[in-house]
């Protein structure tokens, strides 16, 4: 490696000619900006896959009786898409794509603490998606437990497991790396005079979630390592025929997979709360309080796995312990609602596409905040318990949140990322199409599991039929939706306006360099004065 | 006009350091996974538990023990001796390191080799026979966790190995020691976790 090398300042990140061409410019940089794209391209295929898997259950959940597939498919299709999306899409979504490629330029910094750490943290996580999509194609059918693969039937059902189980565990180990890499950067790369309070809310989010991604994701590993020596040997510690105890699987499951739900929602807020500000052009109302909020919701998530499994036999103390603990979350969540909103009021609101979005997931992560309280509440929990609300919650907040964060923040940063601006008048029909797309696919769902409809049957009784209709109609709409947001960028991408370097007026660090920036992002490494902060409007 | 801008490698000695600390954490909650599955079953299979501690070979158990203690004694001493730019003492040191390591690993064989011929490894027919449940939980607990703790040391020899290979390139020096220091500390945390799992599996009674 050369001890020092000259890098031009007015080259983009994306025209720079290093010493590789071509495809490997791409997949041996390690820029943080190149591997964001990198990371952000292998995402939206694999959603796309993930997309289709849904599609295909909602149309065979459009009547009773087998329409399109038999149960055993059903099964496969659901557990395919639960682990491509969760795994692959919403636990590293954020993180790994604005927070690579915005955390090091919004802290005033080149790169990210460890670049090399960075590219491999990408191969780590593509070679977990080859494992798992290894294990629907070859071996003796699709895995057929779930996205949660519980114990015993993850041992003992015939399906092709290992491979999907090892997939989620390696790319619980990019998770880690990345996690990693981004608490050093935040510790010791901000930009001279930038303290703590002065750090955007955006790496604040990214700086909680990362603490869970590397304290959390050990424990399902271990967990999943433990899963697959007993499928291998049959070390006994699951499997009640040698004295284990499978509940315990889902003790160790929870203890990761309840804080995931922060590592995919905390960093959804961190954009929603940069997207805010700057269409407001005004303060972020409680800058304190948000932080506070991050971190408590970081911590407070450790304490409440309990509450997937109030129904799989616990003592009634651990129950209402837990449920405490559930509803304690509510708080700081609710404090940041109330600051988005205080920060509207009296702004100077310019209704452009990210604030579109921002403001529809405001709408749905209460909707799903709220119905989360119904599930925390034990009496409420046995009566809805694995029925379709839990599946109408789960999408309000994973997909209704972080999947509307996810595109207000590619429309926000959008110019910053490729220089060239969108045709915002289809960027709002897209949004408006997937928002009525998405409350007719999933508003049902609530309706349905208070009536008692199961999850995860591909059959149901006559009289769920038309409010499934709905929502098979919903899922088309909303993928409609969709496919009108991504034609839009992608063609934007290559022929859109050009933008200027700061086509918002926003006011954190990303807005004082070129659009696209530059391979090191700063000519000079920015200073905070005293007066200077990231929302001084 | 093209702006030209002096772009030095990026060495941060101290940000590597809390690199490595924080993967530690992670490898302790790794294990700490591990340690609560092992406190439950004990809680619940107390006699089993002190059954088949008995089976496991106490003299072994300590040899590795004092191994282990007297590598990570010569991995700090090897950071030491870098410090003070002696470079030949820090690779003698790593060497033994190194062969503490091994001589660990090859003890660990004998002692899995003389469980397997007894019958004794997950999925056997003689365990499934002769032994109660709790019995089985044990040695399906010290199978996984002294076998990951095995993966674990084999993991730190490569590290030293390659920090071997910098000191004697001369790229680890006493001005850039953060490899050196860095596989020290994950040689103390893997020796760490044997520290913990000594007393749990063979001592405890």
């Amino acid at each position: 490696m050369q001890a020092s090398s000259h890098i031009p300042h007015d080259v983009s990140y994306l025209d720079y000619k290093g010493k590789h061409k071509g495809l490997l410019a791409w997949i041996l940089s390690t820029d943080h900006k190149r591997i964001a794209l990198l990371y952000m391209f292998s995402m939206m295929t694999l959603f796309l896959v993930g997309v289709l898997l849904g599609l295909a259950m909602k149309l065979e959940l459009i009547a009773p009786g087998k329409t399109i597939m038999g149960a055993q498919d059903y099964n496969a299709v659901f557990t395919v898409h639960g682990v491509i999306m969760i795994f692959m899409i919403v636990v590293p979504g954020l993180p790994a794509v604005f927070g690579n490629f915005l955390l090091p330029i919004m802290i005033g910094a080149k790169d990210v603490a460890f670049p090399k750490l960075n590219l491999f943290s990408w191969y780590v996580y593509i070679a977990g998606a080859i494992l798992v999509i290894i294990s629907v194609l070859f071996g003796d059918g699709s895995p057929d437990t779930g996205w949660t693969f519980y114990a015993p039937y993850s041992f003992k059902t015939g399906t092709n497991m290992l491979p999907a189980i090892f997939g989620a565990f390696v790319l619980g180990f990019s998770s880690i790396l990345t996690g990693l890499n981004f608490i050093v950067t935040i510790h010791r790369l901000r930009a001279p005079g930038m303290s703590w309070t002065k750090m955007p809310l955006f790496p604040w989010t990214i700086y909680g979630t990362a603490w869970i991604q590397l304290l959390a994701t050990p424990v399902v590993g271990i967990t999943l390592v433990l899963v697959s020596l007993e499928r291998i040997f049959g070390i006994g510690v699951f499997d009640p025929a040698l004295g284990g105890d499978p509940i315990l699987y889902q003790h160790l499951f929870w203890i990761y997979s309840h804080p995931a739900v922060y590592i995919m929602i905390l960093p959804a807020m961190g954009a929603i709360s940069e997207v805010i500000p700057t269409f407001s052009q005004k303060h972020i109302f409680g800058y304190k309080a948000i932080v506070a909020s991050t971190l408590a919701i970081a911590f407070v998530g450790y304490f409440v796995w309990g509450h997937h499994m109030f129904t799989s036999g616990m003592s009634g103390t651990a129950q209402y312990t837990f449920s405490i603990l559930t509803f304690l979350v509510a708080i700081p969540s609710a404090i940041k609602v109330f600051n988005w909103i205080s920060t509207m009021y009296k702004g100077s609101i310019s209704l452009e596409t990210p604030f579109y979005w921002a403001a529809s997931f405001i709408f749905v992560f209460m909707i799903g905040g709220l119905s989360g309280l119904v599930l925390g509440a034990l009496a409420t929990d046995v009566y809805v318990h694995d029925t379709a609300f839990v599946v109408a919650h789960f999408h309000f907040i994973v997909f209704g949140g972080v999947g509307f964060a996810f595109f207000a923040a590619i429309h926000y940063w959008f110019p910053k990322m490729f220089g060239r601006m969108y045709d915002t008048t289809w960027a709002n029909v897209g949004w408006i199409v997937f928002f009525i797309g998405f409350l007719a696919l999933y508003s049902p769902m609530f309706y349905l599991g208070l009536q008692g409809m199961p999850r995860r049957y591909y059959d149901y009784l006559e009289q769920f039929h038309a409010a499934n209709i709905l929502s098979t109609l919903g899922s088309w709409v909303m993928t409609f939706g969709l496919a009108i947001v991504l034609i839009n960028l992608f063609r934007s991408a290559k022929s859109g306006p050009i933008a200027g370097a700061n086509p918002w007026n926003g006011k954190t660090l990303e807005w004082t360099v070129p659009s696209p920036p530059p391979v090191e992002n700063f000519e000079e490494i920015p200073v905070y004065g005293e007066k200077d902060g990231p929302y001084e409007y | 006009m093209s702006q030209v801008i002096h772009h030095d490698e990026h060495y941060d000695a101290e940000g590597s350091k809390i690199g490595m600390w924080l993967f530690i954490f992670t490898e302790l909650l790794l294990f700490g996974g591990l340690f609560i599955i092992y406190s439950v079953y004990r809680f619940s299979n107390q006699d089993a538990f002190h059954l088949a501690a008995e089976e496991l070979n106490r003299t072994v158990g300590t040899i590795n023990t004092i191994i282990l203690l007297v590598s990570s004694m010569t991995i700090a001493m090897s950071t030491s001796a870098l410090q003070k730019k002696q470079k030949k003492t820090t690779l003698a040191l790593l060497g033994v390191t190194l062969l503490l390591g091994l001589v660990f690993l090859v003890n660990k064989y004998f002692e899995w080799g003389t469980k397997f011929e007894h019958g004794i490894f997950p999925g056997s027919q003689y365990m499934l026979d002769h032994l109660s449940q709790g019995e089985i939980l044990f040695f399906g607990l010290y199978f996984v966790m002294t076998g990951l703790h095995a993966l674990h040391i084999i993991v730190g020899m490569v590290v030293i190995g390659f920090a071997y290979a910098g000191v004697r390139s001369g790229r680890v020096n006493a001005d850039r020691a953060a490899l050196l220091e860095n596989s020290g500390l994950y040689w103390h945390l893997v020796d760490l976790i044997w520290i913990f799992l000594f007393p749990l599996f063979y001592l405890i009674h």
